[in-house]
């Protein structure tokens, strides 16, 4: 953080005078985007896909999608889709094989071309001035785009040139790409012979040697083992913290560990869309399974004071959906004593999120 | 940016062993030529010393070995230019290059550059040999000039057509293939159909058509004659593939 800011500096340290105006300047701005994102938080929290109060011209905005059509032939891929990302947010996009993922990624990045619909990249339009908002983006594919037969270097130099980096201020870019990226002691090895984990990070570091506004990975930690995945998530979450990212995934547990936000996806449309803190807050006092020897009826499992509803699974096992806010655990353990139910098993219910995703693609998954 | 991804392309060229085992063959293929011509001219030349404008050493060593070496660039350079896009597809690694802040056309002419530098190495070896010449004797440069000119112009329209025809397929064999089917077709066909033209005196068309025979191009540049006609329909063809090249990867972007 505090290299970047280095080198965004210009050479000539300002006239003090100018820096308080531009710091006043700042400071007022960055209220107006408080206010504006307490706002749109405000409306996420009721699961508003996207809020009005975003305009194209709030600075705060990185990428905003409206309408994004893609068709092949007959087959609708993805379905007037909107997406809107803020700075300094991870955005998780979330699907079933086959729900779009990808080829919202692509037309994100304008590797495809939306049949119909608008993609503003930091208020640049991805069709009318593509130069522009690719400028802003960094992108990993599914397959990370790495040319075996240049060394690492090599790769994320001719990346950074790609991106124009200028010449003065590539060798530092790289360098603090191979750091954050854990390249430094492959530098100068083919990337033909690296490891998958490492041609991930390679393929990572390709997207953020030019330190992009956008960030987007598509499933960045398919095929790592689960140390290598630990360390790709922390890196987003770092990533994350400096610039907006989306990740496309279908491990939720990874959204769970890395989004502020999620987007499920299905048959190309986003049936979903939700900040990962309020699912969380849903979590603990959401659900519980229990199994009992000797079940009471249902009626008295209902009584108990806190629980909404509740599912017989079958052969003494059921579901126990809670009031929101009330957590009657203890009350129901208590009582499965005293009136001896036989309870043996009791276990959270799956996450909120699987919960969720199982309830909006099941049926896609089945079949 | 159109000269980083032609560095790049240089780059990876000279990573395979295609590159250095064309540049070795072409430098076999033409040593033995040119040493065999200059045999020959050495044996005749006391001859030819008889005649009242004796045809010189560039003429009678120095052109045929450029004929060669054009003969030559029909093989190598669909060889050369298959791995351009259809590798790239194949690896997914066009990804980087469309996803970067630059143009289809930027990509597409910057291999093209690419490419065209390394046939210009090819091109360089091949005057050298006439050049080594030099140090005995009196050469016509003006066509030296020319020859190297034709060459040149030959080697960027075979380049474009190879580059086009890597962009039609993720097998670079294919399109290799591809690419030295069209290049031999137009060699052909092009010139016949010029002849048919010019025989029932549709000269206008047999001027269009010109375009699509490089051989023709050549020959005039290889006798000395600087014939801008030939030359234009050189730059043409190269320009014409250059932008199917564009437009093929465009819309492959629009159609998916």
């Amino acid at each position: 953080m505090k290299r970047r800011r280095a080198i965004a500096r210009p050479d000539r340290a300002p006239p003090l005078i100018a820096v308080c105006f531009e710091n006043a300047f700042i400071m007022k701005h960055i209220l107006g985007i408080f206010d504006a994102h307490h706002k749109t938080t405000g409306l996420l929290a009721t699961a508003t896909v996207y809020s009005p109060l975003m305009t194209p011209d709030d600075p705060d905005l990185t990428v905003r999608a409206r309408g994004l059509t893609r068709r092949y032939n007959t087959h609708l891929a993805v379905d007037s889709l909107d997406l809107d990302l803020k700075r300094g947010e991870i955005l998780g996009l979330l699907g079933p094989n086959g729900a779009g993922k990808t080829t919202t990624m692509q037309m994100l990045t304008g590797n495809i071309a939306p049949s119909s619909g608008e993609i503003l990249i930091r208020g640049h339009d991805l069709l009318e001035s593509p130069t522009r908002a690719k400028s802003c983006i960094g992108y990993l594919p599914e397959t990370p785009p790495l040319y075996r037969e240049l060394n690492v270097g090599e790769y994320l130099h001719f990346a950074a040139r790609l991106h124009r980096v200028g010449k003065a201020e590539r060798p530092g870019a790289i360098e603090r790409t191979m750091q954050r990226c854990g390249l430094k002691t492959v530098a100068r090895k083919l990337i033909g012979t690296l490891s998958k984990g490492y041609q991930q990070r390679v393929g990572i570091a390709q997207a953020i040697v030019h330190e992009p506004d956008v960030v987007i990975l598509d499933e960045p930690t398919v095929g790592l083992d689960p140390n290598q995945i630990l360390e790709i998530r922390a890196l987003i979450r770092e990533l994350g913290r400096e610039h907006s990212v989306i990740l496309s995934t279908h491990i939720m547990q990874e959204v769970e560990a890395v989004c502020d936000r999620v987007q499920i996806m299905h048959h190309g449309k986003v049936v979903f869309s939700n900040t990962v803190d309020d699912l969380r807050a849903g979590h603990n006092s959401r659900a519980i399974s229990l199994r009992l020897h000797r079940p009471p009826s249902l009626e008295i499992l209902r009584s108990i004071s806190g629980v909404a509803a509740v599912e017989d699974r079958g052969s003494g096992s059921y579901l126990l959906r809670f009031e929101p806010g009330s957590d009657p655990t203890a009350m129901l353990v208590s009582r499965a004593g005293t009136e001896n139910w036989g309870l043996h098993q009791l276990v959270p219910a799956h996450s909120s999120l699987e919960e969720i995703f199982a309830q909006l693609t099941g049926s896609e998954n089945k079949s | 940016m159109i000269f980083t991804i032609a560095a790049k392309e240089l780059r990876s060229l000279f990573a395979s062993p295609l590159a250095w085992l064309v540049l070795t063959a072409v430098q076999i293929i033409l040593g033995y030529g040119f040493l065999k011509r200059l045999d020959d001219f050495l044996q005749i030349q006391s001859q030819l010393a008889r005649l009242g404008s004796p045809p010189g050493v560039t003429e009678l060593v120095a052109a045929p070995i450029f004929a060669t070496a054009a003969a030559i660039l029909l093989f190598a350079v669909p060889l050369l230019a298959m791995r351009l896009i259809a590798e790239e597809r194949r690896n997914q690694t066009l990804t980087l290059l469309i996803s970067a802040p630059i143009s289809m056309t930027e990509i597409v002419i910057g291999k093209f550059v690419g490419l065209t530098a390394f046939l210009m190495i090819v091109v360089l070896q091949v005057l050298a040999m006439p050049l080594l010449l030099a140090v005995n004797t009196t050469l016509d440069y003006g066509l030296l000039g020319a020859l190297t000119l034709a060459l040149l112009l030959l080697a960027a329209g075979f380049a474009a057509v190879g580059l086009y025809a890597s962009s039609l397929t993720a097998q670079p064999v294919a399109a290799a293939l591809i690419a030295f089917g069209l290049l031999l077709a137009m060699l052909l066909a092009g010139d016949t159909a010029g002849d048919s033209l010019h025989a029932r005196g549709w000269s206008v068309p047999a001027a269009f058509l010109q375009v699509f025979a490089p051989l023709r191009n050549f020959e005039p540049l290889g006798r000395g004659v600087i014939d801008s006609h030939a030359i234009a329909c050189s730059l043409l063809l190269t320009a014409g593939f250059l932008v199917l090249t564009v437009r093929r990867l465009d819309g492959q972007r629009l159609r998916g």
